[in-house]
């Protein structure tokens, strides 16, 4: 059930030519050279996106004419800050389908994850009375993740479990770089083929999602493979058995129609640096009846009803997580990005990117250059629910070369002007698993441009003939 | 030159795909010795390297019999091993700390290179790496196998500190 509209864009619609150029000549930073006045070719976007004008000039607004301290005070300026706080909030609820209570101001999605991993911990030391028992978890239960995950997805939850006494499980990746859900459920007869288990006891019979899983989190893109997960199966069966699901939406809420509330997970996050806001300001998601019910993790000024010496009563949510002064100017910002992107629409955002994931694959054709991840761009099926339709991989390529490290194939392309990641990207065990010690990856977003990926190309093509490798 | 083929000097590549020393060896029961292990966790390089050091014989001097390492990484750490080793070899160790402290030096040295090219000459290949110096983040590239030296030199009792 969406309360919001997502996306405003006609379906399947990309931008015209001009369309872009205009896109393009929102990002001021876009403009300049690098490296003695080669023109830049940004295709770090997974790392952080470029700001619009619009998002810069948010902030400066509200320095210049709005800041003052908010949810406090009765004075105009006040009045005007907590309002447009709470605006922001509203456009960023309407970025991702949810109601505007159910998004809590995180300075990340790094912390978002650890604030519901440490409540749930918290919750099992009692804390947040009978309505919070339902988070409990300890040992015989189990919190299932994936190999894919990024370190952010991955080790708090590894604390969690060692600070509760439950069991890490992991579903698998196969050699195309996609989940691998063969060992799901019990019910399909077969068990996790190389599903991990931090003390496997080999087939335990069960499924990766039986009836001691409590948490499933995982990524709703990857940020390596660029694979979408199949977000509905997953939802569908950590319900059957009453598991909580937290969906990491740092690379599918900047590219893609994301509606938090058709997808029916408990818990998303995302961040604002990499959806072209600022950074120092995420969103955290969380069903209103969970968000009530989950005990709050950072405590003191602003989160509170009532305190006496002897206790203190604490604020509904989402403001019972937000203790401290909030990063007010940037959350402002992260609104005015939530609406540029719904005034490009979503949908167009996601139909221009699919096209550049396309041109980004070509690299394969490129004597020596892997792709690790999915080949080619494809449309999912009936079976993902809400998200049939839409593309099943993003425009975030990582490849190795041939005979030459990834470290050296980005200076390479550094030196023509192009930006690409290099290293594990934050995921060791993905990389472990195809027995790489580091890929390069080149990203995409809305500004990103056909000729800029025909230009990274081409530099790829020449990499392996600069250092000698035939 | 342009910056990219300043860095990447031909002595460079040479030692990236020839490099000096690569193989752990075994160190003789009456030497010293000492295995460091370096890992770059941005990048995910790493080096383990393990130093052979003579013992000084009549209040003379101890010294470095041999290095050898098994490592993987970007040409530029993988080539820094190599150079070092080949500069470290047979070398008195307050003659090594020098070197690796001029080595420091270079990588500081923005692209500019030492001021005294005397002293300079003393790092032989290893002032190749002067184009590195101009990329921050590829100086710990440069760095990881002289880390690991230190380390292992400090491990085998041969060296008294690691700061
Ligand atoms: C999939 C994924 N999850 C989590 C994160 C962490 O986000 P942040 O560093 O903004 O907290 C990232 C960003 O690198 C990511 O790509």
């Amino acid at each position: 059930m969406t309360t919001t509209e997502v996306g405003t864009g006609p379906s399947g619609r990309t931008f015209t030519p001009a369309e872009l150029v205009a896109v393009r000549a929102d990002f001021p930073l876009l403009g300049r050279t690098v490296r003695d006045g080669k023109r830049l070719v940004y295709l770090d976007s997974a790392a952080t996106s470029q700001k619009p004008q619009v998002v810069l000039d948010t902030e400066v607004d509200f320095y210049e004419q709005r800041n003052a301290a908010v949810h406090r005070g009765a004075h105009a300026l006040a009045e005007e800050a907590t309002e447009a706080f709470e605006h922001a909030r509203q456009q960023v609820a309407a970025l991702v389908g949810t109601d505007v209570g159910e998004i809590v101001w995180t300075p990340g999605a790094t912390t978002g994850i650890n604030l519901v991993a440490t409540g749930i911990q918290h919750a099992t030391l009692g804390r947040g009375g009978e309505a919070a028992e339902r988070f409990r978890v300890g040992p015989g239960d189990e919190i299932l993740v994936t190999e894919a995950e990024h370190h952010s997805n991955l080790v708090p939850w590894q604390e969690l479990a060692a600070r509760t006494g439950a069991t890490l499980r992991w579903i698998p990746v196969g050699d195309d770089g996609r989940l691998d859900l063969s060992g799901l459920e019990a019910a399909g007869g077969t068990t996790g083929s190389g599903a991990g288990r931090a003390d496997d006891d080999g087939r335990g019979g069960a499924g990766l999602i039986n009836e001691r899983t409590r948490v499933v989190a995982f990524a709703h893109v990857s940020n390596v493979t660029g694979a979408v997960a199949p977000v509905s199966r997953i939802v569908a069966a950590a319900r059957r058995v009453g598991a909580l699901t937290v969906l990491d939406a740092c690379q599918s809420v900047p590219h893609r129609p994301v509606d938090l509330h058709a997808l029916g997970v408990d818990f998303a996050v995302f961040s604002a640096h990499k959806t072209l806001g600022p950074t120092g300001v995420g969103a955290l998601y969380g069903r209103r009846e969970l968000l009530e019910a989950l005990p709050p993790v950072t405590t003191g000024g602003s989160m509170v009803e009532v305190v006496t010496m002897e206790g203190t009563t604490f604020a509904p949510p989402p403001l019972k997580f937000e203790a401290g002064t909030q990063m007010v100017a940037q959350a402002v910002g992260f609104g005015a990005a939530a609406d540029y992107l719904r005034e490009l629409g979503m949908d167009a955002v996601c139909a221009h990117e699919a096209e550049l994931a396309t041109e980004l694959l070509r690299i394969a054709e490129i004597p020596g250059v892997r792709v690790i991840g999915p080949a080619t761009v494809g449309t999912l099926g009936q079976d993902a629910g809400p998200e049939a339709g839409l593309p099943d991989r993003v425009a975030a390529v990582s490849f190795v070369v041939d005979g030459v490290h990834a470290h050296d194939v980005g200076q390479v392309l550094d030196d023509a002007g192009i930006a690409v990641r290099v290293g594990h990207h934050c995921a060791q065990p993905l990389h472990r698993r195809f027995g790489i010690a580091a890929t390069a990856r080149a990203s995409a977003s809305v500004y990103t441009t056909v000729d800029e990926v025909t230009a990274f190309r081409e530099a790829l093509a020449g990499v392996r003939a600069f250092f000698g490798a035939e | 030159m342009s910056s990219l083929e300043q860095m990447y000097q031909q002595v460079i590549l040479d030692h990236a795909k020839h490099p000096v020393g690569r193989g752990l060896v075994a160190v003789d029961a009456d030497h010293l010795h000492g295995e460091s292990h370096q890992v770059n966790p941005t990048c995910g390089d790493e080096v383990t390297l393990r130093v052979d050091v003579l013992p000084g014989v009549d209040g003379g001097p101890a010294r470095v019999a041999g290095v050898s390492w098994e490592g993987q990484g970007c040409s530029i750490s993988q080539a820094s091993v190599s150079v070092m080793t080949e500069l470290v070899s047979d070398q008195p160790l307050d003659e090594v700390a020098r070197l690796d402290a001029l080595f420091h030096d270079l990588m500081g040295s923005r692209g500019k290179g030492l001021d005294d090219e005397g002293v300079e000459d003393d790092l032989g290949d290893a002032t190749a790496f002067t184009g590195v110096s101009k990329y921050p983040a590829r100086i710990k590239c440069a760095l990881l196998g002289w880390a690991a030296l230190k380390d292992s030199l400090v491990r085998s009792g041969a060296s008294a500190t690691n700061d």
